[in-house]
């Protein structure tokens, strides 16, 4: 038997059973949401609600939720999560995500960014 | 099989040079901000992610599910222990974890194939599968599975018999489900270690069938 030819499947996308990270923030953003959940910030039927809500909200505005977008819903649930219950407030997500961009701009290529 | 291809694509749209300094992509910065922002208030600890992420890429994934299949194949205690509590005799091997809390494991036969798929999101036995394929998490996937197995079956390149019953298994945020494939034929005396190399990581969502024994160097 040899692996079927799936890339012929447009609406079935696949991936190889190798690294199931495309980016290292898909993975922060994977552990974070495990880690909280360790910490009892929420339960998974909890976060399985919020992730599905992402992913209809996301399907109606037109993502084709091939699963090539799946960390981007899981981001979108993280951050709703962790504002709803009180972790954090949107408006210091904002400013944090403000004041890494300058400190990344400020930082030569290939050297480590640090904030402040 | 061959894992020639592998969608692994570098996503470097970013942190290219512009002038002096970097530019981060909007999804990084705003993971970033959650770090700075969860670390600072004590809810998460830099160095417990790196170990998940580790553990995550690394040490979980289908191999440990193979090893389940493979014993439940040469030992029949064990099969009937894992049909009746899975949870526990999953744990016993030494795969526990988070959704994994509660596993079901359901048995192919020669009447009956069984197919997994979370159409609510995509939950998934992680401490036994590692993390979900892509596909897993497709609306394509999701929507298919429970209208048409059998269409999306051929699409993976199974033709099952007419008269072969598939059954669909929704997984939920409680309950995760583990497919236990049919052993295939002429594979009588192999080890353990020999026949975990049959089995695929599709073979234990459904949507795949175990490797033939000629395919495996033993």
């Amino acid at each position: 038997m040899s692996m079927p030819d799936r890339s012929l499947l447009p609406d079935l996308p696949c991936d190889a059973e190798g690294p199931v990270f495309r980016a290292p923030w898909e993975a922060q953003a994977f552990a974070m949401a495990v880690a909280l959940h360790q910490k009892g910030l929420f339960n998974w039927p909890e976060w399985a609600q919020v992730l599905s809500e992402e992913i209809k909200r996301a399907q109606a505005a037109g993502d084709p939720d091939t699963g090539e977008t799946y960390y981007r819903h899981w981001l979108n649930a993280l951050e709703r999560l962790v504002v709803e219950k009180g972790a954090a407030t949107a408006d210091m997500l904002g400013e944090t995500a403000a004041a890494w961009d300058r400190a990344a701009r400020a930082t030569p290529h290939g050297k480590p960014i640090t904030l402040r | 099989m061959s894992h020639d291809h592998n969608h692994h694509h570098d996503q470097h749209h970013h942190d290219h040079e512009h002038g002096e300094g970097t530019i981060l992509s909007e999804v990084e910065l705003r993971v970033r901000a959650l770090e700075t922002v969860l670390v600072e208030k004590g809810y998460v600890d830099p160095a417990a992610l790196d170990a998940l992420i580790e553990t995550y890429e690394t040490r979980v994934g289908p191999h440990n599910g193979a090893r389940v299949v493979a014993k439940a194949w040469s030992d029949p205690a064990y099969r009937d222990w894992l049909l009746k509590d899975a949870t526990a005799a999953i744990a016993s091997l030494g795969y526990v974890g988070r959704q994994g809390e509660h596993m079901v494991a359901v048995e192919n036969t020669s009447t009956v194939h069984n197919m997994v798929v979370c159409t609510l999101c995509s939950c998934y036995p992680w401490p036994v599968l590692g993390l979900p394929p892509v596909w897993y998490k497709s609306a394509p996937y999701r929507s298919r599975a429970v209208i048409d197995p059998r269409g999306v079956l051929k699409d993976f390149g199974i033709e099952l018999p007419a008269g072969k019953q598939i059954k669909v298994w929704d997984s939920t945020a409680e309950v995760r489900y583990l497919v236990l494939p049919e052993r295939p034929d002429g594979t009588e005396g192999w080890s353990e270690e020999d026949l975990a190399k049959l089995v695929t990581r599709d073979s234990m969502i459904g949507t795949g069938l175990p490797r033939q024994p000629a395919e495996v160097a033993r």
